[in-house]
C-alpha cells in the first residue's frame, strides 16, 4: 500500500478523568478503501478509539492523523461522516430534510441540496420516504437514513459506531449486504466498531481484535473472503474458519466470551 | 393529532359544559345548605357571599350603570383593551425570556451567576414595582398601558427562561457530537439542533405564561390608574361588591374566560408548529 493511510494512529492512549485507562499503545493504519472492525468486548474503548479518530474525543498520548492532517483538521475541513448506534435524527426534520442536514452545514443551495437528496434516498432504497418524518420509519430504516445521511456529503470516511447494534439479526444480516454494496458504490473507508465476531467477518478487509482494560491492540486479522460478498459467504467454510480465528483473538485477548 | 378533530371538539365541549354542569349543581347545592342550615363554617352563605349563579349570569345582560350599555359590552370592551396589554406583555416576555434563556445556555458561568438573580426577580410583588416602571415609562412619554404590558412581561418571562433553559440544554449528547462531527459552528448548534429542542419545553412554559400574561395585566392596571380594562373594573367593582356582588363575580368569570381564551391560543399553536413523534409530545 503505496497511498498514504487513511486513519493513522500512534501510540494513542486515553486515561478518564478518575484514572480509569481506557485505550493504551494503540498502533493502527487504514488504507483508503479498506473496511477495518474494531471489535472488542464491552469497555475495551472500540468505541473512544472511534471518538479520537473523530477528533470528538481528545487522546491522551499519542498522535492521529486522519488523511495526512490533525485529527481536528479533518474534522473542520469535514473528512468523515459518522454514523451512531441510534439513528439520531431529528424529529422536528423529515427525512429528506435530516439528510440535507450536513449539507447545509457545508453551505450548499437548496437546489443542490434536493437533488443530492434524492440520489442519497435511492442509495438507501428509501426513495419514496424523503417527506416521512423519522418516528414513521422502522429502526432499520432510520438508520438506512442516518447512513444516507453521513455520506450524503461524500466524505472520504465512514466511521461506524455499532450502526445494527440495535437491529434484529435478520434486518442486521440485510443492512450489513447494504453496507457493502454502498462501500463497493462509493469507494469510502470504513472503519467500523461491532461486538458481532460475524457482522466484522462478513464486512471487513481487516478486523482488529482488542483486549479490554486496558484496550490494546490484541490481534489484527485480515480477511481474505471475496469481494464482493453476498450474504452466502456466510455460509463458507472459510467464513467459519475466520469467524473462529476472531473468536480465539478475543479469548486470547482476555475477554469473556461474546456469543 | 392521532384522532380526527372533527371527532375530538364535541367530547372536548361535552366534556367542558358537563363539568360545568356539576359545579354549578354543588354551588346552589351549597348555597341552598347554606342558607336553609344558616352556616357559619368555614364562611357564613348568603346571596352576598355566594350570589345565584344565574343572577350573575343575568348581570351580565343588565345595564351597568343606569340607561348605560350592558355589563357584558362593558367587560367585552375592558377585556378587550386587557387582552392588548396582555398580548404585547406575552410577547415581550417570551421574546425576552427566550432571549434571556439563549444567553444563559452559552455558557455555565453566566447560568450560575444569573439564575439566582432571575428567580430572585419573581419574590418582588408586581405592586412593588409597578410604581417604578410606570413612573419611569411615564417620564419618557409612553402609554401607560405600555408600562402594564411591560410588567406583564416581568411576569411572563420568569417559566419561559426557565423551560427554555432545560430545553436548550437537553439536546441529546449523540445529536451534539453529530454537529461538531459536521464542524458546526455554535451558533449552528443553536439554531439546528437546541432551540428546535427547545420547543416543547417552550410551549409548556408558553400554557402558563399565557394566564400569567393575563393575571399581571390586571394586577398593573391599577398601578397605572388605567380605568378602561378588566383591572379598573375589578377595582371598581369591589367598592359595591355588598351591594351588588354579582357585577364582580361576572367580572371574575369573563377575566377567567379571557385567561382560558389565551391558553387555548397557545395551545393551538404548539399544535401547528410542533411535529414530534407521538411519544415525544408534552
Amino acid at each position: 500500500m503505496n497511498e498514504p493511510a487513511v486513519v493513522s494512529l500512534q501510540g494513542v492512549s486515553k486515561e478518564f478523568r478518575g484514572g480509569t485507562v481506557a485505550l493504551q499503545g494503540i498502533d493502527l493504519e487504514v488504507h483508503p478503501r479498506e473496511f477495518v472492525s474494531l471489535i472488542g468486548p464491552s469497555g475495551c474503548g472500540k468505541s473512544t478509539l472511534l471518538r479520537i479518530i473523530g477528533d470528538l474525543v481528545p487522546p491522551s498520548t499519542g498522535t492521529v492523523q486522519v488523511n495526512g492532517k490533525t485529527a481536528e483538521r479533518a474534522r473542520r475541513d469535514r473528512d468523515y461522516g459518522i454514523v451512531f448506534q441510534q439513528a439520531v435524527l431529528y424529529d422536528w426534520r423529515t427525512v429528506g430534510k435530516n439528510i440535507a442536514l450536513p449539507l447545509e452545514m457545508l453551505g450548499w443551495d437548496r437546489k443542490r441540496r434536493v437533488e443530492r437528496v434524492q440520489e442519497m434516498l435511492e442509495l438507501v432504497d428509501l426513495e419514496s420516504f424523503a417527506g416521512h418524518h423519522p418516528w414513521q420509519l422502522s429502526g432499520g430504516m432510520q438508520q438506512r437514513v442516518s447512513i444516507a445521511r453521513a455520506l450524503s456529503f461524500e466524505p472520504p470516511l465512514l466511521l461506524m459506531d455499532e450502526p445494527f447494534g440495535a437491529l434484529d439479526e435478520m434486518t442486521r444480516e440485510r443492512l450489513n449486504a447494504e453496507l457493502l454494496r454502498i462501500w463497493a458504490e462509493t469507494g469510502s473507508t470504513v472503519v467500523f466498531v461491532t461486538h458481532s465476531i460475524a457482522e466484522a467477518v462478513f464486512l471487513s478487509t481487516r478486523v482488529v481484535v482488542m483486549s479490554a482494560r486496558p484496550g490494546r491492540v490484541a490481534q489484527v486479522i485480515d480477511v481474505d473472503l471475496p469481494q464482493p460478498r453476498t450474504n452466502a459467504v456466510r455460509e463458507e467454510p472459510r467464513f467459519f474458519e475466520l469467524v473462529t480465528e476472531v473468536r480465539e483473538a478475543l479469548i486470547h485477548g482476555g475477554a469473556e466470551l461474546v456469543r | 393529532m392521532s384522532e380526527p378533530l372533527a371527532r375530538r371538539v364535541p367530547i372536548r365541549v361535552l366534556t367542558f359544559v358537563a363539568v360545568l354542569g356539576v359545579l354549578w349543581g354543588i354551588w346552589e347545592l351549597w348555597h341552598w345548605i347554606g342558607t336553609r342550615f344558616k352556616l357559619t363554617w368555614p364562611f357564613t352563605v348568603n346571596d352576598v357571599t355566594m350570589p345565584h349563579l344565574h343572577r350573575i349570569v343575568q348581570a351580565l345582560f343588565q345595564p351597568a350603570q343606569a340607561n348605560g350599555p350592558s355589563l357584558l359590552h362593558v367587560l367585552l370592551n375592558a377585556s378587550l383593551f386587557t387582552a392588548k396589554e396582555a398580548a404585547l406583555g406575552f410577547a415581550l416576555g417570551a421574546v425576552g425570556g427566550f432571549a434571556i434563556a439563549v444567553v444563559l445556555s452559552q455558557s455555565r458561568f453566566l447560568e450560575r451567576g444569573i439564575i439566582p438573580y432571575v428567580v430572585a426577580s419573581q419574590t418582588i410583588p408586581l405592586l412593588a414595582i409597578a410604581p417604578m416602571v410606570v413612573v419611569g415609562l411615564g417620564s419618557k412619554g409612553i402609554h401607560d398601558w405600555l408600562a402594564v404590558s411591560v410588567l406583564a412581561a416581568y411576569l411572563t418571562f420568569f417559566p419561559v427562561t426557565i423551560n427554555a433553559l432545560r430545553g436548550l440544554q437537553s439536546a441529546d449528547p449523540r445529536a451534539v457530537e453529530l454537529m461538531r462531527s459536521y464542524a458546526a459552528s455554535r451558533w449552528s448548534i443553536l439554531w439546528k439542533l437546541q432551540a428546535p429542542t427547545s420547543l416543547p419545553y417552550l410551549f409548556s412554559a408558553f400554557r402558563i405564561a399565557a394566564p400569567l400574561a393575563i393575571v399581571g395585566a390586571i394586577i398593573s392596571e391599577p398601578s397605572a390608574s388605567i380605568q378602561g380594562g378588566l383591572g379598573g373594573a375589578i377595582v371598581n367593582f369591589n367598592q359595591y361588591y355588598s351591594i351588588e356582588p354579582q357585577d364582580l363575580w361576572a367580572t371574575n368569570v369573563i377575566s377567567a374566560l379571557l385567561g382560558i381564551g389565551f391558553f387555548l391560543i397557545v395551545v393551538l399553536a404548539e399544535r401547528l408548529l410542533v411535529r414530534r413523534a407521538p411519544e415525544n409530545v408534552a
